[in-house]
């Protein structure tokens, strides 16, 4: 029996532990505090669907070996700007600007992916330390270019000077909450974004039927074991520029349907941190650097941005000063990484 | 004539990082059109502000462990420091050096907690440091934000945000701290020094006599006697008006840098030739750099050098404490600790078997680091004059491994020279970028943007870089089936 | 007059784990003689070497038993510092130097010299200056004892191999009070003529009066240079000899020799096999693969067709190399050619696509994924180099959970694999069960040439005959060409037709399985005029 409970608390793991026990108390300190717990889930849950897809993007890079993938950036910004060009192109119709807002950061995404699949390449066994810093200077460039792009339309550019793009773009006219309210229902004050959830989830769903195809599972093994897949005659170099191309790709559809739900768009440093959120999410929901499942995806990001959608007005009742919400965020998110790193690079000589 | 073109190739190819910096360091000089002076007196300002943290990046490179990026931890045990001692309203360079005597054990503290943490991660200690600066700096934040104030309690208006928890944006530094080190005299470092040296030779003698090792101290009292009359020297009212300044015009500083080389090289020569009689010492390079120095001397006549020489004060006692970073980085190479860096560096195993303290070693390196990143903090607040609460650490790690890659370093070897140039490239750079952006696309936000993306750049280009040599490393060395086969042809 | 030995290691015993590997082993060194120690590979020399040694790898295991005597002296070491202390030293085959540093640096690195300076005064001895000029004047000493002319200021990244070998002794040298040095395999990565100088600097260093363990397969070199010699076999003391007193086929007997038990009775089987020399299978010409630690240089092989062919050889010859270059793993050159059709080496999965299929001898590395269900690993191969196992859904080729499950639970039944059910982790198997699972992923493959690489390491006595017994019953029944490749004569010797030794990346000759004991002995030892004979 303590044997069992022994086996369970290891494949738990002390972090996970602890933020599952402290969403917990966070939610139980909820009612005596005057807040809604309902309303408290249901802002959880919208906020769960709208993270979900940029976290999905860590189980491709994860399964082909390339771990977890710092450098999503490169397919947020090809979203940002499927989304921009979509606004300067004038398609209005909500439904029509996002699936060409999608499909433009598809191809971007999976562009920047592949070369950035072939560069991760070059450079095994150090594939985060490089990712982390290309991602950051992607944002980088990308602030470059947001200030520098020719678009005219006057939702996008700063009124004054008529030149670069503004920090934050209204969606309102465009594909703002189209998701979001797509047969969306409320139950009391729990508001269902039934679209967007069921977005999430055919993706994940997607996702899953890929992993179960011939290629997906020669990825896995890729990624798995490099050796063993290439006596089976797989390109091993080639299954891991599939697997990054896919995950920067499900990174610029995420930031878009990220984007349709918080109802702005966030250009320039918006973004740089988004990589690490995205792999502490994955990460708290059981992954490692070898293994990231859907089901990690779909508990973690749940549970961490439970965690700051329930913290937040729970510890604003507390203490009304400061934000400690974003404290709890970057302490949860580096804390969870770096466990993670000291779990696989053990002590060696 | 090839042998030539050779080393003129061989040169531009392993300083071409820093060849291209220079390039783009002259382009954005004569795109902005800033006046020369303006970028020299910015520059020298900001090599006193910055060039401390930029060398306390050099150790853990040697001891292999890659760019810190861990630094920042460093800065934070500065910061803490800073704060509590502007709460306890201590001013000028008591001030600094309590601010001194407090940090340092909490950085110390930290470089061994670091060293511990690197120590279970060996091989992605870059990766975990990265991590690691946005980790504490979540816990840097819970104790401005909460701990300050809400669980110690502060009352003081200036400080603490109205409410009584936590600590305000940002901490005005001038009247306490502010220039506490640059201000110091230059009579009051002579002083110093003095007194270090006549400490230093009676502790020498008395162990000499107490350990009877027999060594002769005559070489001691000779230092004893040059710093005796040195001393003696600067009561000489000029000499002593002219060393009560803070500040050294930097047309002075390289007259009296140009005077010590030329004197060295005849040293050098009197010593090999006369004293050793040592007839193979060539005589080549110290005439040559004679004759350099002779040159340099001749270049300040120059209008725009004088001009710019004549306009630019160094803040005396922070550079004497960057040049003194460089001689300590220099020597502890020469110790028994920094050889075991070397070794731990170069090949865990290789000094496992050897005897050495792998893990001991790394995590005096990470502490040594961590240290001097935190003196290197203290001197940049300082310096800076306002202390941004909650910003002043955040792109320490950045800015700082970028100006060091800028001089052409890499995650394997890193040199004081380096250091400098890096430091000197990334900030002109830095100062005339935004102008630039102006002057060319009519928009400073553009040139500001742009050198973000240099540092950020620079640092994932290097990171690449390295992975991808210690990739194609073993290939090479393994191609040996057509070699085998030529052999037996 | 009992003689004076430097170093008595008595009856010593050794087990890892309830495993046996030393039985009641002696060694005895005198001082200043060149002790060779001999043996097949997991002989146990090694392990006696780790004893000697006081590695953790022994002490962590429960110690051994027997008595350790130096200069007749009872010691006891537990710790290599100990074995430092005792005047104990070891050349590493793989070099303990570092490129970047000097000769110098490289000799006195941990013991650099050092002066004391005000600083180590009050902070210790990590802050003494570092004595250059005493530590080049030691090192140029050093390399001079050996007979070494060359700058101890240079870097040793430049080197030639046998360069940085005889630094490595320099080092050892440089040690002081050091009577015992053990080298390891140390002509394993030298070019001849830097061999023949080797083996006269370990005569000038025996002859300084520190006595050298030299611990080789190369029979020429014991004949040559050692004094006296040891041979252990399988965990057991064989003999301890006088070099004048024996000769190198005496020797070679003694390494191989025991009763060839046949491991699997194969005279029983029905033979209906036509075995005829232009009937080939595969063909190997002027092969060379470049796998580190097992480099192929240079092979002639000829496979009939319905044949079961052995690759023997010591650990680290090539006999690994070979398969792993046919299956393209490894950088190859030279022509690879099954039934007629050249391979393309250099393409991946074309030795899978011509009808070859390969189980490797690092059954948990390259043979497995562990992680995944027994099913999955056993279809793995099949699905993806022939698409089989796989069902189309809108132009996605997706797995064929029913079909793969079906196949799965027949080769379960078909070779005994014992296991809760196809979804049970290949990692969680015991190794028997690992290698058979191996087996079945290949067999699913419906090969025509079947290459298995190291068969039975690491599974116990009864599935080894099982594995065997299968290999004999696949290749007597459906007619399949088997290449067995392995480090145990024994079985190779029982299943077998032919079976070609592979001494340093080369043929050394093809033997008969019941050719005699002194003839396999000298043909791994890379004895070069039998070598002749038979090319």
């Amino acid at each position: 029996m303590t044997d069992k409970l022994k086996n369970m608390y290891a494949s738990i793991g002390l972090p996970r532990l602890i933020i599952t026990c402290f969403f917990l108390i966070m939610l139980l300190m909820a009612p005596p505090l005057g807040l809604s717990i309902t309303s408290l889930l249901g802002d959880s849950i919208r906020r769960w669907a709208m993270y979900g897809l940029l976290v999905l993007a860590m189980v491709p890079a994860v399964k082909c070996g390339i771990g977890l993938n710092f450098g999503i950036s490169l397919g947020i910004v090809g979203g940002l700007f499927g989304a921009t060009a979509v606004i300067e192109l004038g398609i209005t119709n909500p439904w029509l600007a996002m699936l060409a807002a999608m499909l433009i950061g598809l191809f971007v995404g999976s562009l920047l992916g592949i070369g950035y699949g072939l560069l991760l390449n070059k450079v095994k066994g150090s594939e985060m330390t490089v990712s982390t810093y290309v991602g950051f200077s992607v944002i980088a460039f990308m602030n470059m270019i947001w200030l520098t792009l020719p678009f005219k339309d006057g939702n996008l550019i700063w009124p004054i000077g008529q030149q670069g793009m503004r920090n934050t773009i209204s969606l309102e006219g465009s594909f703002g909450l189209v998701l979001n309210n797509f047969l969306d229902f409320n139950i009391g004050d729990l508001h269902i974004p039934t679209g967007l959830i069921l977005f999430f989830l055919l993706t994940c769903f997607a996702v899953f039927i890929f992993m179960k195809s011939k290629a997906g599972i020669a990825m896995s093994a890729a990624g798995a074991n490099p050796t063993f897949s290439k006596a089976s005659g797989i390109n091993v170099d080639k299954m891991r520029v599939l697997g990054t191309a896919i995950s920067t790709a499900l990174a610029a559809v995420g930031i878009i349907t990220y984007a349709q739900s918080y109802g702005f768009l966030q250009l320039y440093n918006a973004p740089l941190m988004m990589g690490f959120h995205s792999v502490a999410a994955v990460l708290i929901g059981g992954a490692s650097l070898k293994d990231a499942k859907i089901s990690h995806v779909i508990i973690g990001t749940f549970l961490f941005q439970g965690i700051l959608t329930v913290a937040l007005p729970v510890v604003n009742k507390i203490l009304p000063e400061g934000n400690l919400s974003d404290v709890i965020r970057i302490i949860i998110s580096n804390g969870i990484i770096l466990y993670a790193l000291s779990k696989t690079k053990g002590g060696s000589k | 004539m090839d042998n030539i073109k050779n080393r003129i190739y061989n040169f531009a190819s392993e300083n071409k990082v820093v060849i291209l910096f220079v390039l783009l360091c002259i382009g954005g000089i004569y795109a902005s059109g800033s006046p020369l002076t303006f970028v020299a007196s910015e520059l020298f300002t900001r090599i006193g502000r910055n060039g401390f943290m930029v060398l306390a990046l050099l150790i853990p490179v040697l001891a292999g462990m890659g760019l810190n990026f861990g630094i920042t931890v460093g800065a934070i045990a500065a910061q803490i420091a800073v704060f509590w001692v502007v709460y306890w309203g201590f001013e000028g360079i008591t001030g600094f050096l309590l601010c001194l005597l407090m940090a340092t054990p909490i950085a110390i503290f930290f470089g061994f907690l670091v060293g511990k943490l690197f120590n279970k991660m060996k091989g992605a200690e870059m990766i975990a440091g990265m991590v690691l600066g946005y980790f504490s700096e979540g816990l840097y934040l819970l104790f401005f934000l909460f701990i300050i104030g809400g669980v110690i309690p502060v009352y003081n208006d200036r400080l603490i945000i109205t409410g009584g928890v936590g600590v305000k944006n940002t901490i005005d530094l001038a009247g306490n701290i502010k220039y506490s080190l640059d201000t110091v005299p230059m009579l009051t470092i002579i002083e110093i020094l003095f007194f270090i040296i006549v400490i230093s030779t009676i502790i020498k003698i008395v162990f000499n006599k107490v350990k009877e090792t027999g060594l002769s101290f005559k070489k001691d009292l000779i230092i004893l006697g040059v710093g005796a009359i040195v001393y003696a020297l600067s009561f000489i009212p000029s000499i002593e008006a002219f060393l009560s300044t803070d500040r050294l015009l930097l047309l002075h500083a390289v007259i009296i840098g140009l005077v010590a080389l030329v004197l060295m090289q005849i040293w050098y020569i009197i010593k090999n030739r006369f004293i050793l009689k040592d007839m193979d010492y060539s005589m080549k390079k110290p005439i040559a750099l004679i004759v350099l120095a002779a040159i340099l001397y001749g270049l300040t006549y120059i209008k725009a050098i004088e001009e710019i020489l004549l306009y630019v004060n160094l803040p005396v006692t922070t550079y004497l404490c960057i040049v003194a970073l460089c001689m300590f980085n220099s020597m502890i190479i020469r110790t028994r600790i920094g050889q075991n860096m070397r070794t731990v560096g170069q090949s865990r195993v290789v000094a496992n078997s050897a005897g050495i303290d792998v893990d001991k070693t790394r995590i005096i390196a990470m502490i040594i680091s961590t240290v001097l990143a935190c003196w290197g903090q203290l001197i940049y607040l300082q310096n800076i004059g306002t202390f941004s609460t909650y910003g002043a650490h955040t792109q320490v790690s950045l800015f700082a491994i970028a100006s060091l890659l800028v001089g052409g370093a890499s995650v394997q070897k890193a040199t004081n020279k380096q250091a400098i140039i890096g430091v000197i490239l990334f900030h002109t750079l830095f100062i005339v970028a935004p102008q630039a952006g102006k002057e060319i696309f009519n928009n400073a936000q553009l040139g500001e943007y742009f050198r973000v993306f240099i540092a950020y750049g620079v640092i994932a280009v290097s990171l690449a870089m390295h992975a991808w040599k210690t990739n194609i490393r073993p290939i090479d060395d393994t191609k040996k089936p057509a070699r085998l086969k030529g052999q037996k042809a | 007059m009992e003689i004076e030995y430097l170093l008595n290691m008595d009856n010593i015993s050794k087990e890892y784990y309830g495993n046996r590997v030393l039985k009641n082993v002696s060694l005895q060194v005198k001082p200043g003689e060149i002790h060779a120690l001999m043996g097949e590979n997991g002989a146990g020399k090694s392990t006696l070497m780790n004893i000697l040694f006081g590695m953790p790898v022994i002490h962590s295991t429960g110690g051994y038993e027997g008595v350790v005597k130096i200069n007749g002296e009872k010691v006891l070491i537990d710790d290599p510092h100990k074995a430092m202390d005792y005047g104990i030293g070891m050349v590493h085959q793989e070099f303990m130097l570092i490129p970047g540093f000097t000769i110098t640096e490289n000799i006195k690195v941990g013991r650099e010299i050092c002066k004391p300076t005000l600083l180590s005064h009050i902070f210790g001895r990590d802050l003494e200056k570092l004595d250059i000029e005493q530590m080049r004047k030691d090192a140029k000493k050093a390399l001079s004892n050996i007979g070494l002319d060359i700058n101890e200021y240079v870097k040793v990244a430049g080197l030639p191999i046998g360069y940085m070998q005889f630094v490595e002794i320099a080092r050892e040298i440089d040690k002081t009070g050091i009577k015992l040095l053990v080298f390891d395999e140390p002509t394993a990565v030298l070019t001849e003529s830097e061999a023949d100088r080797l083996l006269e600097i370990m005569k000038i260093i025996s002859s300084k009066g520190i006595a050298i363990i030299f611990i080789t397969h190369r029979l020429d070199e014991v004949m040559a240079a050692a004094d006296s010699i040891t041979i252990l076999r399988d965990g057991e003391f064989v003999a301890r000899k006088e070099i004048k007193d024996t000769s190198a086929m005496d020797i070679a007997q003694l390494m191989v020799g025991r009763k060839v038990e046949k491991l699997v009775d194969n005279e029983k089987m029905e033979n209906i096999r036509n075995l005829r020399d232009d009937d080939l299978a595969l063909t190997l010409r002027d092969f060379y693969v470049n796998m580190p630690g097992e480099m192929v240089k240079g092979i002639n092989l000829d496979i009939r067709k319905g044949e079961i062919f052995g690759i023997g050889g010591l650990a680290g010859q090539g006999k690994i190399g070979i398969p792993n270059g046919i299956m393209g793993l490894y950088e190859t050159e030279g022509t690879a050619n099954a039934f007629g059709k050249d391979l393309e080496l250099d393409k991946l999965g074309n030795a899978l696509d011509n009808g070859i299929a390969f189980v490797s001898e690092d059954r948990r590395g390259v043979g497995l994924l562990l992680d995944e269900t027994i099913e999955q690993n056993i279809v793995f191969s099949a699905m993806q180099a022939k698409d089989e196992f796989l069902i189309n859904f809108a132009g996605l080729k997706l797995y064929d959970k029913k079909r793969a499950r079906e196949h799965a639970l027949k080769m379960i039944e078909l070779l005994d694999i014992r296991c809760t059910g196809p979804s049970q982790t290949a990692g969680s198997l015991s190794g028997g069960n690992q290698q058979k699972v191996c087996l079945a992923r290949a067999l699913t493959l419906n090969p025509k040439i079947l290459i298995v690489s190291e068969p039975t390491r690491g599974i116990d006595i009864g599935a080894k005959k099982l594995v065997l017994e299968y290999l004999v019953q696949l290749n007597r029944q459906e007619g399949l060409t088997i290449i067995v490749v392995s480090s145990e004569l024994v079985e190779l010797r029982s299943i077998c037709d032919r079976i070609a030794i592979v001494s340093d990346g080369k043929l050394a000759t093809i033997l008969e399985p019941d050719a005699a004991d002194v003839e396999f002995g000298l043909a791994m030892a890379g004895s070069k005029k039998d070598g002749d004979k038979n090319d």
